[in-house]
């Protein structure tokens, strides 16, 4: 601790230079965590999925129906207790340029299937008797401000047309991956409009045994095969992941600009650390004239670069926890669930332990090895 | 009795694809109360001799002993803990760090020992007093004129109490006045604190306030005797030269 006034002046040699270097580290780690964030919460949706659902698609390629007659083949494979159904419904409200999701679902098999979304009863009971009635996230109440009661007109684009719903309940998620932003309504009401086009869009199945799941999508993949939908059925997990494998090349470009900007951020902090040293040559010879070894002048170097990669450590990762929860980030207006996980911080604490390292290694190496007498006779 | 003592060294550097010798088997002890100025000119080893002496660098053979201490046989870690007990060390230059204050400054070999906080604060405040810079404890060396730099940056080599103080051309960049100060202080210093002064100068002036006088050429001891404060005397041939101070 009696050297920390020494290791402040130091910092203080250059306060805008140090100031800088702390806000390009902070910077770095903000851009690592946010980054990082977005990676971990696109895989938490797979990671909180639950093991008893299965999910059965067209095999050809997600946005192509499934026969309604398929409802009543997969209740009567062995293992399967519930069936349930959804389908996509793209619609838009007004300019269009909030995004969120719409579901028609068969809302009492669904809800029951989800016992994840959460909501009062007498709000549940309006909605499964109401046809035209939609259930909304808290999300859409903070970003559109509706309320129960409330007729929202929607324009279709997979389905053309103005479409009219009244929100009859508002859900909580018993987890955030489940998302708050979603909007469901009945499929009865999609089907009623469009019969010769709406058919589900995707099954979801309960099952009684997680381990015989695998069993279970290939009886059903099997029973399709020849059919002129073939199915793809996997547990709710690979769905999710499928869905976030998606996002595999953008993940990939994620994390790889994440580390390419921490690497540019290294080169920048320790040419800084460099410079200081470069120009303190003299005063580490005086300093080991004085007495002080070489591997406290070596420490003294580390604990500076530590100073500066902590303190932006501290600043970037902590802006990047609070950012989520001040704004609406994790709430569905960016990615639902969205948020800094400690994991991500942990790994943001050893990246700028790293940076610590691999900035100050060199120049506190130099530093310690400085020969005097040659810096003395150079200041001399 | 010696506070160092140098026995047959030898030093040479490699400069480019040259070896150049500095000393040959010089031999010379330095009493401890005494007060030598070290004269000669440019690259006679003046400096070396310094340097070897508060083991800065290591002679090529022979041995350097500093109150009882062989410098030439520690390790660089030890050297360091050394120094920091025995030699306070002055530059022509004063090299006093930027960014602290003069008490900081003079604090500084004193981080390196157990003292306490309350400590260090009154033993960095008596080696201020001792150089009359009392009042300028918060000064940053920008601050301080060349001459009182100078004098923090004896107070910085005092503080620690060390046996032997090293100073390397202490005026060469003051005006008269200054140096005069400065060159009051080293005997004060030597006089009333018995500190053993070795000092490098080119003034002959700064050399006559020194209790003795050696004169270095070509790392060769060419004069030097006790009390000898002037004048040149036959040189003396490095093999024998054994001057007691």
């Amino acid at each position: 601790m009696k050297f920390l006034p020494l290791v402040l002046a130091n910092l203080s040699r250059h306060k805008l230079r140090t100031i800088l270097t702390i806000m390009s580290t902070a910077l770095a780690l903000f851009l690592f965590a946010m980054l990082r964030s977005v990676v971990t919460t696109l895989n938490a949706g797979s990671e909180v999925s639950s093991a008893q659902r299965l999910i059965t698609q067209n095999s050809t390629a997600f946005v192509i129906p499934l026969p309604m007659a398929y409802a009543n083949r997969l209740a009567s494979v062995p293992h399967v207790k519930e069936v349930t159904w959804a389908n996509w419904f793209g619609g838009k409200y007004g300019d269009g340029k909030k995004f969120f999701a719409q579901f028609a679902v068969d809302p009492e098999t669904y809800l029951k299937m989800y016992p994840e979304y959460e909501l009062p009863e007498d709000q549940k009971q309006a909605f499964l008797k109401e046809r035209s009635a939609a259930l909304i996230g808290e999300g859409l109440v903070r970003m559109f401000g509706w309320k129960v009661g409330d007729n929202v007109t929607m324009q279709g684009t997979i389905f053309p047309g103005d479409w009219t719903f009244t929100i009859r309940g508002i859900y909580h998620p018993s987890q955030k991956a489940y998302g708050d932003d979603q909007f469901m309504f009945h499929y009865d009401y999609l089907y009623e409009r469009d019969p010769a086009r709406v058919t589900p869009g995707w099954y979801i199945l309960k099952i009684d045994d997680p381990s015989a799941a695998a069993v279970v999508a290939k009886t059903i993949d099997e029973q399709f095969k020849n059919s002129t939908a073939p199915t793809k059925t996997g547990t709710e997990k690979q769905f999710a992941a499928g869905f976030a494998g998606m996002w595999g090349n953008v993940k990939l470009l994620m994390s790889t600009i994440g580390m390419a900007v921490v690497f540019a951020i290294l080169l920048v902090t320790a040419n800084a650390m460099m410079m200081n040293q470069r120009e303190r040559t003299s005063e580490v010879a005086v300093m080991k004239t004085v007495g002080f070894t070489d591997g406290r002048v070596f420490s003294l170097v580390i604990i500076e670069a530590a100073i500066i990669a902590l303190t932006g450590a501290v600043i970037g990762l902590g802006l990047a926890t609070a950012l989520p929860l001040m704004t609406s980030m994790g709430d569905g207006g960016f990615l639902p669930g969205f948020r800094v996980t400690p994991d991500t911080l942990a790994v943001g604490a050893g990246v700028a332990l790293i940076l610590t390292v691999a900035s100050g290694i060199f120049p506190a190496w130099q530093a310690a090895k400085l020969p005097v007498v040659q810096a003395l006779r150079r200041v001399e | 009795m010696a506070l160092v003592e140098i026995r047959d060294v030898s030093k040479s550097f490699k400069r480019e694809a040259q070896t150049v010798d500095v000393y040959s088997g010089l031999t010379i002890d330095f009493a401890e109360g005494s007060y030598t100025a070290l004269m000669g000119p440019s690259g006679s080893g003046k400096s070396t001799l310094l340097n070897l002496v508060a083991g800065l660098d290591k002679p090529t053979s022979g041995t350097v002993t500093v109150a009882g201490a062989n410098v030439s046989a520690m390790t660089s870690t030890q050297l360091a803990d050394w120094r920091a007990r025995t030699i306070g060390f002055v530059f022509q230059s004063y090299n006093l760090l930027p960014v602290l204050t003069a008490q900081q400054n003079v604090e500084l070999p004193l981080l390196l020992t157990n003292l306490n906080k309350k400590e260090r604060t009154e033993r960095t405040a008596i080696a201020l007093g001792v150089v009359g810079l009392s009042d300028r404890l918060d000064h940053y060396p920008r601050q301080l004129s060349g001459g009182q730099e100078q004098r923090v940056a004896i107070a910085r080599a005092i503080v620690a109490d060390p046996a032997l103080i090293l100073l390397d051309e202490p005026t060469g960049q003051l005006d008269a006045k200054s140096s005069e100060e400065v060159l009051e202080l080293m005997r004060r210093l030597n006089e009333e604190f018995h500190k053993t002064i070795m000092m490098v100068t080119h003034d002959p002036k700064a050399a006559e306030h020194a209790k003795s006088v050696l004169h270095l050429e070509k790392g060769v001891l060419i004069e030097g005797s006790v009390g000898v404060k002037a004048g040149r005397t036959p040189t003396v041939s490095r093999e024998a030269a054994r001057i007691r101070t």
